[in-house]
């Protein structure tokens, strides 16, 4: 068993990447995130794995210097919270567009523009349909708990360098700030360029030797058709991950009439509000999304042939729905897809669930 | 056995504190916990307060609207967190500064003079840990001994050698602890 430690979040976040064999951070300070690099000044790696860990001028210097080192294959990373994420937008569109692994974690906080430093879910679309110009996506994991924050640091990697390709970690605040109980890792040591090209191919710009040509790094293809071929093998990439990588957990779902959709921290709370449903005699049971892309379409359209209907609860205006109505759409099913959710920073509580499922689920 | 509990009072209290020392507490015995601040653009003299759960079995939702304790030490909280306590529940309070103390029937309400205890002991700065006392003994979730780890998992090194003085405010807030109502 590892090392237990009772945690927050964002100090996990760090504690992880150091242990992992992380090779680099790249960030700026911005709440509710904050400690994700506090905790990495606090413990200089750099004097015990070799990390480095820099405080860039700006978030947008912070994702380009991610781009950079991730081009010498490195496994590197940066941290967020919404507003800073828009920054990134354009260099995380260029690391997708150049295929190149990192990890990217949003902490998210209530928007739109500056908005507020309170917990939201609000950035599901950007994380999830793009936020960057072009068609890249993310891999995008959201943590439900301290724990998962530490599992998912090692897992974002390991699935960034599988498919060389950004992963995400979409978490907010509620997270971020809270503190459990977290066993943590054994302690891996960084990876060698010659063992990074053993395990996913000979493509990082390491210096060019006389046995090979050379690797080049771009997202730019002036040809239509190379332009093209590179959006295939994108596209290829995520079916790939659409078929092997997607996570979900259900809950009480077995012999559920109605079963709420949510993810990270709107899902503990749902749990919770599963359980008071169950004890009013309501069958209602959870299915958390891991993965967010990919999505869980399978399981819930599954679901969708033996229930009368969905209920995504998210902190935004129900974004996360639209990903439900479709799964249940292609079930062709009859089930009702609906939502509940709360904006701004407001965490709905496990109650306000219960009677949003009375409400807008079980008399609708 | 699941705990859940909400501490609410003045920032600079030492509110979120006591909570960490609670959950550390749980974590020394093995137990899954959550520490749950209100954060934000709270400030010393605002307002602050805590989840803290403790659990044998896996942890739902961090953020509650009823608690099964909730320890109050102010009268903002009072207003606030006096009606989510479940019923059959505990309520401790300490009633410096409390206008309106709580008229609940339905629950077990205790006091601790939390305040005045910690300045005869001569560090007003104790004050979390006779409350914590006190909350140990109405509710003894957890062992002494666990408390003892979590102070040491809780307090940085160089603050070790105020173990004992918490340890003895602790027990001064078991000693005081005073009974109000108790549902039969």
């Amino acid at each position: 068993m590892g090392e237990l430690r009772l945690m927050k979040g964002n100090e996990v976040i760090a504690e992880a990447a150091i242990r992992c064999g992380c090779d680099g951070y790249f960030g700026y300070p911005i709440t509710p995130q904050s400690e994700v690099m506090e905790t990495l000044m606090a413990r200089e790696p750099w004097d015990e794995t070799g990390m480095v860990v820099l405080q860039a001028e700006s978030e947008v210097a912070s994702i380009n210097m991610v781009y950079g080192a991730a081009g010498t294959g490195k496994k590197v990373m940066t941290s967020s919270s919404s507003p800073g994420i828009s920054l990134m937008a354009e260099g995380i569109s260029y690391i997708a567009g150049a295929e190149l692994p990192c990890l990217i974690v949003n902490v998210q906080r209530g928007g739109p523009g500056l908005g507020t430093i309170q917990p939201s879910q609000a950035d599901y679309f950007q994380s999830t349909k793009g936020g960057g110009h072009g068609d890249y996506k993310l891999i995008v994991l959201a943590p439900a708990s301290v724990q998962e924050m530490n599992d998912f640091v090692d897992l974002g990697f390991e699935l960034a360098f599988k498919y060389r390709n950004p992963a995400m970690i979409l978490t907010d605040g509620a997270i971020g700030q809270m503190m459990e109980k977290v066993e943590l890792g054994d302690y891996k040591p960084r990876m060698t360029a010659g063992e990074v090209e053993s395990k996913t191919g000979s493509w990082a710009t390491t210096g060019k030797t006389s046995d090979r040509d050379y690797n080049v790094i771009t997202s730019l293809y002036l040809e239509s058709s190379k332009m093209e071929e590179s959006n295939r093998r994108l596209q290829e990439k995520y079916i790939q991950m659409e078929a092997e990588e997607v996570r979900y957990e259900t809950f009480q779902c077995e012999d559920a009439d109605y079963v709420l959709v949510a993810f990270g921290s709107s899902a503990r709370i749902c749990q919770k509000s599963v359980e008071l449903a169950r004890a009013k005699g309501l069958k209602v049971g959870l299915l958390r999304p891991i993965t967010l892309f990919p999505f869980p379409k399978k399981p819930i359209a599954e679901l969708a042939k033996k229930v009368k209907g969905f209920m995504a609860v998210e902190m935004n205006a129900g974004q996360m729905v639209e990903d439900v109505q479709l799964a249940v759409g292609c079930a062709k099913s009859l089930a009702t897809v609906t939502y509940f959710g709360r904006m701004g920073g407001i965490i709905p509580t496990p109650g306000e669930v219960v009677e949003a499922i009375e409400q807008k689920l079980i008399e609708a | 056995m699941t705990e859940e509990i909400i501490i609410a009072g003045f920032g600079g209290q030492g509110v979120l504190s006591m909570g960490k020392i609670l959950a550390y507490s749980g974590v020394m015995q093995d137990q899954e916990v959550t520490w749950f601040p209100s954060y934000g653009p709270e400030m010393r003299g605002g307002t602050a307060n805590v989840t803290v759960i403790m659990s044998d079995n896996r942890i739902s939702s961090p953020i509650l609207h009823e608690f099964d304790t909730a320890i109050i030490l102010n009268q903002q909280s009072m207003d606030k967190f006096e009606k989510t306590v479940k019923a059959g529940g505990v309520l401790l309070y300490d009633p410096n500064g409390i206008v309106h103390p709580p008229t609940r029937t339905d629950i077990n309400v205790y006091k601790i003079e939390g305040t005045k205890i910690a300045a005869d002991l001569g560090n007003v700065k104790t004050f979390n840990m006779v409350v914590l006392g006190a909350y140990l003994k109405a509710k003894p979730v957890v062992k002494m001994e666990s408390i003892k780890k979590g102070l040491e998992k809780s307090l940085p090194e160089r603050h070790h050698k105020l173990i004992p003085l918490n340890l003895q405010a602790i027990d001064a807030g078991q000693e005081k602890l005073e009974t109000v109502n108790l549902v039969s």
